[in-house]
Order: structure tokens, then C-alpha cells, then sequence
């Protein structure tokens, strides 16, 4: 999967810090990094001045809502990959619920194909697990596999898959071409479509439905036991109870293959913040508690949930603009995660960048299939490279995005770290904080914002 | 003492709400007299944005602005259950366009009242929002217990029904703990209210699933409504079997200590929740706390846009 991005001459990054490790030149030529050590002399590279600055991988987020088709009034391919640049990530794999539902391989290949138009990143469809994620008839799994966007994962994200035999043959389904089930565990029954706040404490005084711990755990339970039974690929969505970090730590244990994903919205924010019935804090699953912030953290620290996965989910003020129970879900995510988990576990000590490097690249790239990203920073490897100031400190600003969205958790707030420069295959996507005038990705659908 | 606004009895202290029904006792006298108002609001323009219905609400509210020579005007609309269609910000910002001066809210949606005064900065005083809180009506009930029994420090009271589903619940449980009164909360575990030992001003309220148990040590009964949909969702198994647990039947009125008083939000289930001969009973307090709903409105009201600041 190799998408054409305007060439640009070698370049030449100086005295960055290697995930942390130590320091070292990297020279870039055609696509890939040509040579790693000290002292590295190219006469003519363009310098890109490293010192201070940690390299990693160029970031993968295996869970993005890109709006289009459907509603690019709030969030293109195009724009999205912008966001994606800016927030450090070289690949995003966008979910399938848009309108059309990315449900066929035709859908698949439309995707794929406005991604290969998008510059500044790589955009990867994932398919859904049923027909317009209705949830009654498996969607054409292996067709998808097999079309030119080569699909590998699957998700009816927004939507459980909670037909328990349904979700048995997609896992066994997937198995003959290596495929992987997203599931986004909420059980329609102990957490209908109204739930929209951790049921505790805060639902009861806030008056707010309750979105009960047990309706993502229960479907999880559900779903390792199943993979045990069909030795098949389960990768849990946005991980958000203590009790569903158990679980997962269990099935590793058990030597399942399940994989999780954990939001930098889950990692931080809880649901207290519910009390201003502010709907930028609307999200599904809900904010949850101290205590479950806290065991994500160590989940994601200890390896038991794989990888951040931004859940980046655009929407209009007017869809947002309501009383809580009616505003939409979701939050962006793209542009801040990087600097979220800057913020919370690496500042505090609790991951390398080296664990960030596995939990935000290599890990995510290895869940969806992507051979072309998450690589080690070495010769011969693509140029993929984004680099972050760790200590600068940033104040969110929602205005400040490339998202055409505004649904921003984190405005007015200050993290630590910052990506600086985003390297796509040797393209800076990303230069000292501004995404690079690639030119406009040709044919894309210019709705008003 | 003025208010800014009444979204919740959560946030004030005991000093406040006694002011309040203070206040409720001196317009209970206005009402009388031969000439039942107060020019206190006279040039005040409050609007009653009710989504949700709400008859008797609805008049005690409208009502109470009258009689302090308040201009009101009434809105009437169902709350929107989705994002279609104008959206409750687009209606206040409508109406607060007009040049009103605050906003009497009744909302299915929780919180609602809230940002409805995030969004047009003007008072706003919550008349029941969702699951969330009734403030009137938590002062109406301690004003129309505290006349019967007086001061209710000390005293106890069990609040029994559909915890879960209710707003009263919250405003009560948080008025009566702040006016010093014992709170016993009493229902089967599918309808008490979530995690409602952790909510502020709740502290050392007593949660119990056997009413006859408390019974013989109450001052008060507040019995809530039990709708019977909620049957459906598996809340109880049938009216009988609600009944023969949480029903305030013939029996169970006699067992209550002399003194003791029962009260009732309305509308009621008579025969469910509560037996007909206790919702006319001499000790019952359900005609009193509508009196009250007035008094209470026009004291809330006073506090709320009468003085200096109000539109601050």
C-alpha cells in the first residue's frame, strides 16, 4: 500500500533523540531512511535541526471517524489527514459508519481511493462487521479483504455487534484471511442508545442515564470467551471500565489474541465533568471514573491495553448545540492525543517513548495490518517520522485545528508535549507546528464547513 | 437576600432555604388578604417555558407571578427528543431576544434549566428538569411539613416510591438534610436512585427496602408516585406485588405514631402507591402542599428577580 506524495529532496534530521534511546542523525532519501548514526554528512539534504526533540515512528490510530461520505460539513478525508499530520499520525484507519456505511468492497475501494488523493496521511478503511451495521447479516468480510483497500479490520463501531452468533461467525469469518473484529463492547439492553453517563454516583445526582460498567464488560467476557472458541482476532474498542482492563489482562494471560485500545479522553478526563451538562463532554462510551481513569493508565502502561486509539469523532456545533441527552457523542482526538499521553504517563514517569513509540505506532500498525508504518527508525524502513518537543507546553485552542469540527474536550486546557514535524514517507506533512501546503487533494467535495 | 437563579436546592445552605420558606410564610399571609397582591415585580417580565407538561405546576407558577404583579407570558412546546427540528438554545434565545427578565423552566431533558441559563445569561428557575431536581417542590414539602410539625431538626422522614425515575427525590433528600431533618430512603432496590450515598448533602441518609420497619418511627410519609409503565421495564412484577411492599395501605396507616403526617407530590395512583383513605386522611398533607406550591413560587420568584441585581 503505497500512496504518491509529492517527492521532496533528502533530508537530513540532526541530534534527535531516537524514542528516547540516544541520539542520532537520520538521513531521508526517496521514501525511506537511507542511514542512522552521528555525524551523518549530506551535503544535500535540507537540515531539519532535531536537538531537543524526540523521533518516533510516524504515529498509526486505529480508530478514526472521518465524515465522509455523508457529512463532509464536518469532516472530510482530506481535512481529517490534515488533523492527522498535525497530530503527529502518518496512517488512520477510518470507521466504517458513515453514509454510505462502509459495508462493500466498492465502498471499501471509494475510501481507500479519496485517501490515496489525501497528502498528508494515509487513510485505510475499516469495514463493517454487518450490512449497514444493523447488526442482523454479516456485511461481504472477505470481498473487502480482497479488494484493492485490502481490509483487515472490522468494526460496527457506534453499534455492538451483539448478536452473540453473528459475532461468533465474524470472528470465525475473519480467520481465513487474518483478519481482526473491532467490537465496540456496549450491550443494547443494560446500556440502550439514551445512556450518556457512567452509571454511579454522578448519573443519579446529574439525573443523566446511566451507562452502566457491566454492559461493557459483560459483552467483552462474551467476546474473549468466544475467541477462545474459534481461535480467531478480537481487538477491543475504546476500553473504559477497571473491571474490562481485567478482563483483557486475563485473556493475555490465557494466550488469546485480544488486543485493546484505550481513548486519550479515557485516560485523563472523568465524569465529573458532566456536572457543567456541557456536550463537549459527551462521548460513548462516557467519561468515567478516578478509579478507572487510573487502571487505564496502568493497563496502558503494563501492555495489557495495546494501543491508543484517538476514537477522533467530528461533529457540527448544530449537531452538539442540544441538552446533554440529545447532543451527539464523540469528541476530536487527532490532534492532542499525542500531547494527552505526553501528559499523563510520560511526564509522570509511567511510559518510555519507547512504550509510546509501541502503544501509538508499532502496535497499532501491527493490529491493522499496516506493513508500511509503525517500522523500526532504521535503514531501509520508510520515512515515517514524527518528532515531538517534550517539554513545550501547549494551551488547546479549538479554534487552532484542521479538523472542521470544534467539538474539542481539551480546549483552554495545557498538556505537555507537543508534535513539532510529521514526516510521511520522507514528506513533511508537518514543519515546526504547521501542516505543509500539499496542494488541495483533487477531487474532494468542497462543502461549507 | 437575593438569588441568582434556582436550578437546584443543591448548592444552598440551610441559611438560604429558611430565608426561603420565611419568605413562602409571609406571601402565604398576602394570600389572605382580600387583595391577594404585591407590587414587588411590578415591570418584570417572566416567561414560563414549560417542554414538558405540567398543568398544576404550570398554574402554581403563573400564579405566584401574578400575585407579585409580575408580566408573564407562556410557552408551551414539547421538548425535542432529538436534534431535529429548533433546538431548545434556538428557542431561549428566541425568546430572551424579546427583553424578558428570566425564565421559569420545566424540561424532560436533565440539566436543561442550566444551560438554558449558560446560554441566554438570565435567571432561570427550574420548575423540574428530568431525572435531575424540583426545587419548589422540595421547599413546598418542608414548608408544608415544617407548618405541621415545626422546626424539622431532628425529625424524620422517609420518603418512599419511585426514587429512581424521580426529580422530587433529589431536591428533598438534599432540602431536608440541610434543614437537619433524619432521611430514610425506602424502596425495592430496582427504584432507589444511583449511588445516592456519595451525592453531596446526602451524607448519613439511611436507604432501607423495608418500609414496615420505619414506619413506627417516622414523623413524616412522603409517598412518590409509581407509574404503573414502569412495570414494563421490570421495575416490579405487578401492581399487588408493589403494594404488598411499598403501598401506604389501610393497614399501614394505622400503624404510623399519632403525630406523623403523610405527604404526596401528586398526581397520585390511588390504590398503588397510596390507599385512598390515606390520601384524605386528616393527617394528610396533600391539599396543604399545594397551598404551599404558591407561597413557596412567590418567595422563589421575590428572590430571584425582585431588588437590585436582578438582571446582574
Amino acid at each position: 500500500m503505497s500512496t504518491p506524495t509529492p517527492s521532496t529532496g533528502p533530508i537530513l534530521i540532526t541530534g534527535a533523540d531516537l524514542l528516547g534511546r540516544g541520539r542520532a542523525d537520520l538521513l531521508l532519501r526517496d521514501g525511506v531512511i537511507a542511514e542512522v548514526g552521528e555525524g551523518i554528512d549530506a551535503p544535500d539534504a535540507r537540515v531539519l535541526d532535531a536537538t531537543g526533540l524526540v523521533a518516533l515512528p510516524g504515529l498509526v490510530d486505529v480508530h478514526t471517524h472521518l465524515r465522509e461520505p455523508g457529512r463532509e460539513d464536518t469532516e472530510t478525508i482530506a481535512s481529517g489527514a490534515r488533523a492527522a499530520a498535525a497530530g503527529g499520525y502518518t496512517a488512520v484507519m477510518a470507521m466504517p459508519n458513515t453514509t454510505p456505511v462502509t459495508d462493500s468492497a466498492s465502498d471499501a475501494d471509494w475510501v481507500y481511493l479519496k485517501g490515496l488523493q489525501a497528502p498528508h496521511a494515509d487513510v485505510f478503511p475499516v469495514g463493517a462487521v454487518t450490512k449497514d451495521l444493523a447488526g442482523t447479516e454479516l456485511a461481504e468480510l472477505g470481498l473487502m479483504a480482497r479488494s484493492r483497500a485490502g481490509v483487515r479490520m472490522f468494526s460496527d463501531d457506534g453499534h455492538c455487534v451483539h448478536d452473540p452468533v453473528l459475532m461468533r461467525r465474524a470472528l470465525e469469518y475473519v480467520t481465513a484471511f487474518g483478519g481482526v473484529i473491532a467490537q465496540h463492547a456496549q450491550d443494547p439492553q443494560l446500556a440502550p442508545r439514551a445512556s450518556c453517563c457512567d452509571e454511579g454516583p454522578w448519573s443519579g445526582r446529574l439525573g443523566l442515564p446511566g451507562w452502566p460498567a457491566v454492559a461493557e464488560e459483560s459483552i467483552i467476557g462474551r467476546d474473549i470467551m468466544l475467541t477462545k472458541l474459534t481461535g480467531s482476532r478480537l481487538h477491543v474498542c475504546h476500553v473504559s471500565t477497571a473491571g474490562s482492563v481485567e478482563l483483557i489482562r486475563r485473556a493475555k494471560a490465557d494466550g488469546l489474541d485480544v488486543t485493546a485500545e484505550v481513548t486519550p479522553h479515557h485516560l485523563a478526563l472523568t465524569v465529573d465533568l458532566l456536572e457543567s451538562y456541557d456536550s463537549a463532554y459527551k462521548v460513548n462510551p462516557p467519561l468515567r471514573t478516578p478509579d478507572d481513569v487510573e487502571a487505564l493508565r496502568a493497563g496502558l502502561a503494563d501492555g495489557t491495553i495495546d494501543v491508543v486509539g484517538t476514537d477522533h469523532a467530528p461533529h457540527g456545533l448544530h449537531d452538539k448545540q442540544h441538552d446533554f441527552t440529545v447532543a451527539a457523542f464523540g469528541m476530536l482526538g487527532l490532534e492532542t492525543a499525542l500531547s494527552v499521553v505526553s501528559t499523563y504517563l510520560v511526564q509522570p514517569g509511567r511510559m518510555t517513548w519507547a512504550d509510546v513509540a509501541q502503544a501509538m505506532s508499532v502496535r497499532p500498525a501491527a493490529i491493522a495490518g499496516l506493513t508500511g508504518h509503525g517500522r523500526p527508525l532504521a535503514p531501509g524502513e520508510p520515512a515515517n517520522i514524527t518528532l515531538v518537543d517534550p517539554t513545550r507546553e501547549i494551551t488547546v485552542d479549538r479554534e487552532a485545528t484542521q479538523s472542521r469540527s470544534r467539538n474539542q474536550p481539551w480546549h483552554g486546557r495545557t498538556l505537555t508535549g507537543a508534535v513539532v514535524t510529521t514526516i510521511l514517507r520522507g514528506t513533511p506533512t508537518l514543519l515546526d507546528g504547521r501542516v505543509v501546503d500539499l496542494g488541495a487533494a483533487p477531487d474532494t467535495i468542497e462543502v461549507p464547513a | 437576600m437575593h438569588l441568582p437563579h434556582l436550578i437546584g436546592i443543591e448548592g444552598l445552605d440551610r441559611e438560604q432555604i429558611t430565608t426561603l420558606l420565611d419568605t413562602a410564610e409571609e406571601m402565604s399571609h398576602v394570600q389572605e388578604r382580600e387583595l391577594k397582591k404585591l407590587p414587588a415585580l411590578r415591570g418584570r417580565t417572566i416567561v414560563n417555558m414549560f417542554f414538558e407538561d405540567s398543568t398544576r405546576t404550570k398554574m402554581s407558577f403563573d400564579l405566584a407571578a401574578k400575585r407579585l404583579s409580575a408580566d408573564t407570558m407562556a410557552f408551551s412546546g414539547k421538548g425535542s427528543s432529538t436534534s431535529k427540528g429548533e433546538s431548545l438554545r434556538d428557542t431561549m434565545l428566541t425568546v430572551a431576544a424579546m427583553g424578558v427578565d428570566g425564565f421559569v423552566i420545566r424540561h424532560s431533558a436533565s440539566g436543561a434549566p442550566k444551560l438554558a441559563m449558560d446560554w441566554t445569561g438570565l435567571p432561570v428557575v427550574n420548575a423540574g428538569d428530568g431525572m435531575h431536581e424540583h426545587p419548589t417542590q422540595a421547599l413546598l414539602d418542608a414548608f408544608a411539613m415544617r407548618r405541621r410539625l415545626g422546626n424539622l431538626e431532628g425529625r424524620h422522614v422517609a420518603i418512599v416510591g419511585d426514587l429512581f425515575h424521580s426529580r422530587v427525590v433529589r431536591s428533598n433528600l438534599i432540602c431536608l438534610r440541610e434543614l437537619g431533618a433524619d432521611v430514610t430512603l425506602v424502596a425495592p432496590a430496582t427504584l432507589l436512585p444511583t449511588g445516592v450515598r456519595d451525592w453531596p448533602g446526602a451524607a448519613g441518609v439511611t436507604v432501607t427496602d423495608d418500609l414496615d420497619a420505619v414506619l413506627p418511627h417516622v414523623d413524616a410519609l412522603m409517598m412518590l408516585r409509581v407509574q404503573r409503565e414502569r412495570m414494563s421495564g421490570g421495575f416490579f412484577p405487578s401492581e399487588a406485588d408493589y403494594v404488598a411492599g411499598w403501598g401506604l395501605t389501610r393497614e399501614r396507616l394505622r400503624r404510623l405514631p399519632d403525630h406523623a403526617v403523610v405527604a404526596h407530590p401528586g398526581p397520585m395512583n390511588r390504590g398503588l402507591e397510596i390507599a385512598p383513605e390515606a390520601a384524605d386522611a386528616a393527617r394528610s398533607l396533600i391539599l396543604d402542599q399545594v397551598a404551599a406550591g404558591v407561597s413557596v413560587r412567590m418567595a422563589v420568584l421575590f428572590h430571584v428577580f425582585a431588588g437590585e441585581g436582578s438582571r446582574s
